[in-house]
């Protein structure tokens, strides 16, 4: 279910108030400087008392029952202020997944969970340096009713604090790739330094035992549950990725109007302006593209891989340009710590990256095209 | 609401199916483009009796009220009936100036008498109509124009010359722009005038372009003599009529030329690639994939905007969509042709496939995408200043 324009606005306005009463950029570098990594758990619980983790969950099972537009609401105010939050990771991953597989008691009970606040889940589909989510050495044999679960996954955002984990892996004597919910009691993991300073960690699990209903079995066979996943990971990472552009991009311009060099404003200058106004246009065009995928989710479209990797793709390329003007047109000072310039470029590379890069995605976008 | 929207759908997919004649149903051949007009040529009956239809209809100008010849569909209806003419390949049936450049302007600001005399015509192809606004000394500095329009009693009296008048020599009528004031500020002394182009003094001459073709004329008044009651607005008030005028050319610039090529590209490359599986170099596929992207996001642009009719930067919106539409359609004019390789450099003779030769016109013709109905730089101009707020330069 989807709200109207005005309630939707509403809950727009909430989600801003929040981020910027409770997690301002400020917030997150005082963080940075004082751990670490930026833990998205230090303010869930304030977000789980909001309801948002179960925005996507029915009803019936502790959620609101509705979509992908109004998550995704909370999702670009959350990018616009860098916010480190596992709800990209559990509120819209892990409950698309644990809603697109056939309902068992496990999934209806995770899902619960999910609402109340009481479980976060990380996705980690990653082995290689580069995405490649069909490359798979993981196992998973069926022992006695359960599943042993045997491998290794990289850089997997969210995954320090996580209490269980969506794992790919091969199942033994086929060729299937299964998606399944693995907690996090047993699995080891390395905490990463990353530049984006935020939770990612590689995790290792040998012979980890998990229920039979553990294994996620898409509801709808005709593409796999994995890639179902990964494409609204895709589009609720664009999410994020569109709300840092935009801020970025508004940073620069406040910039541009207040900056004095050759007795004016900087802004008055029309090779600066031109620079501007393109940015402006490559914004639109970007928002054009993640409305409709998002629009495709929650109607349940056949487009949405399509407009998944055309959304990634695009905003990929988008961010890349606006975070490294953002530093250009502020000159010597978007150089420095000091400022958030660097803190954006340095969460626009990581995005950028996960879950397929832009060139992934051009790629794939042809090959969907038939080409 | 949206049951009565689906209701809606059904009845047109319904008279659709019944109405559209099978060769209005393939795409668009250049010698068939229905532009209307007192000397309206159609050289395939089909089209005449479907433009008819859709004049019956009101569907020429869906949005338009009733009593100027349009059916006064809401713009949620107009977007289904443009969908069910997209899903069977139906032809646009009327190609216009008049519909999607002056009518809007009239129907916002002309006087009843004006919308009386001037829409019906518009809607029903009666009377084409050509732009008068750049002159060869007012290019991307507009209002610095110097076509004379002096007041004579009951008429004006026009002399001076107007430049890139799309498709002039084949039109009946020009909506121009005129000076009527030369002492004021070159923004105070504009007026907006609708005249017939073959009023005595008036002098049509066809500009070859580098595409070989001459869509283009530069046209000279002489004397040329216009009743006073075909100015629109005040005299001296005509400027930011233009400027409405030109919003709605930008939006339909982009909107037309985004829906005219659709996956073409692809299809291009495979053809023309050399090897048997239809392969191309990584480097092309990437850009070409890249375009695409682009392409599809004005796309989406385009019927966002037009669902945010209530955005506060609307006008200015038609820039955006102006810059962009210009940028992806050079983008794709430029990868046609390298995606046709040797086929894609031929100019003339049966040496070389039609549609490459067609190709090679169309990339030619394209390079004034991002000149015509304001240039890229002037657009990015007004996005700078009207929509991110930034100073005007000092000098």
């Amino acid at each position: 279910m989807n709200l109207d324009r005005e309630s939707q606005q509403i809950f727009q306005d909430s989600a801003r108030d929040w981020v910027l009463n409770s997690a301002p950029i400020s917030h997150f570098r005082h963080q940075r400087d004082s751990q670490p990594y930026v833990s998205g758990r230090e303010l869930w619980q304030e977000q789980v008392e909001l309801g948002w983790p179960g925005i996507m969950v029915p009803e019936e099972l502790g959620g609101s029952g509705l979509g992908m537009q109004e998550l995704s609401l909370v999702i670009e105010q959350m990018g616009r202020s860098l916010t480190a939050s596992p709800l990209l990771s559990t509120g819209l991953i892990a409950v698309s997944a644990l809603s697109l597989c056939e309902q068992t008691d496990f999934s209806r009970s995770r899902l619960t969970s999910i609402a109340s606040g009481e479980l976060t889940v990380a996705l980690a589909t990653e082995e290689g340096n580069h995405h490649a989510p069909h490359c798979v050495s993981a196992t998973a044999r069926q022992h006695e009713g359960q599943w042993l679960l045997n491998g290794r996954k990289i850089r997997v955002a969210d995954a320090n604090s996580a209490d269980a984990f969506l794992v790919s892996a091969k199942i033994e004597a086929s060729d299937q790739l299964g998606v399944f919910l693995l907690p996090a009691e047993g699995v080891s993991v390395t905490p990463l330094a990353i530049f984006d300073s935020r939770e990612h960690g590689n995790i290792s699990f040998d012979a980890i035992a998990v229920p039979e209903q553990a294994l996620l079995v898409a509801r709808d066979s005709s593409t796999s549950l994995l890639d179902q996943i990964l494409d609204r990971a895709r589009i609720g990472l664009a999410v994020e990725m569109l709300g840092s552009a935009n801020a970025a991009f508004e940073m620069t311009l406040d910039y541009l109007k207040i900056r004095e060099q050759f007795g004016q404003l900087i802004g008055s200058f029309q090779a600066l302006q031109h620079r501007a106004a393109k940015m402006y246009i490559e914004l639109e065009l970007a928002r054009s593209v993640v409305d409709a995928a998002l629009l495709a989710v929650d109607e349940g479209s056949t487009e949405i891989p399509l407009l998944a990797s055309q959304a990634k793709a695009l905003v990929g390329d988008t961010l890349n340009h606006i975070t490294n003007e953002t530093i250009q047109l502020h000159g010597g000072i978007g150089m420095t710590d000091e400022h958030d310039a660097g803190l954006f470029i340095k969460r626009a590379r990581v995005t950028e990256y996960l879950y397929g890069s832009s060139a992934f995605h051009r790629d794939r976008y042809a090959r969907l095209r038939g080409f | 609401m949206a049951t009565e929207l689906e209701r809606f759908r059904d009845e047109v997919r319904e008279w659709l199916e019944l109405n559209c004649p099978a060769s209005m149903r393939t795409p668009m051949v250049d010698s068939e483009i229905p532009w209307g007009g007192r000397n309206a040529k159609f050289p395939n009956p089909d089209t005449k009796l479907w433009l008819d239809r859709m004049i019956e209809k009101g569907w020429t100008v869906p949005t338009w009220p009733e009593q100027y010849g349009g059916a006064g569909l809401s713009i949620e209806q107009a977007q289904v009936l443009e969908q069910e003419m997209e899903k069977i390949n139906a032809r646009t049936p009327l190609f216009s100036m008049g519909i999607f450049m002056l009518g809007p302007v009239l129907l916002e600001l002309g006087t009843e008498e004006q919308k009386q005399r001037f829409l019906p015509d518009i809607a029903r192809g009666k009377r084409r109509w050509c732009q008068g606004y750049s002159e060869p000394g007012a290019g991307s500095d507009l209002a610095s124009l110097s076509t004379k329009a002096e007041l004579r009693g009951d008429h004006y009296l026009i002399n001076g010359s107007k430049i890139w008048n799309s498709e002039a020599d084949q039109s009946d009528w020009i909506f121009c722009l005129v000076r009527t004031d030369f002492d004021a500020p070159k923004h105070k002394g504009i007026s907006f005038l609708l005249f017939d182009l073959d009023s005595p003094g008036v002098d049509r001459q066809p500009i070859k372009l580098i595409s070989g073709s001459s869509v283009f004329c530069q046209t000279f008044f002489d004397d040329v003599k216009v009743p006073a009651e075909n100015l629109v607005g005040e005299e001296n008030a005509g400027w930011s009529i233009a400027k409405r005028l030109l919003q709605y050319e930008r939006q339909n610039v982009g909107k037309h030329l985004n829906k005219s090529f659709d996956i073409k590209l692809w299809d291009l490359a495979k053809k023309y690639s050399s090897s048997a599986d239809g392969q191309i170099e990584p480097d092309l596929r990437s850009r070409i994939a890249r375009q695409a992207i682009q392409d599809g996001a004005l796309g989406l642009l385009i019927e966002r905007l037009e669902r945010e009719a209530d955005n506060p930067n609307a006008g200015s919106m038609s820039s955006v969509m102006k810059v962009a539409m210009a940028d992806i359609n050079l983008q794709r004019g430029e990868l046609a042709i390298e995606a046709m390789g040797a086929a894609g450099l031929g100019w003339q003779g049966d040496e070389f496939p039609e549609e490459a030769l067609g190709e090679v016109r169309v990339w030619l013709r394209g390079k004034a995408n991002s000149i015509e109905g304001g240039t890229s730089e002037v657009n990015l101009n007004i996005i700078a200043k009207r929509i991110l707020g930034l100073p005007d330069p000092q000098h």
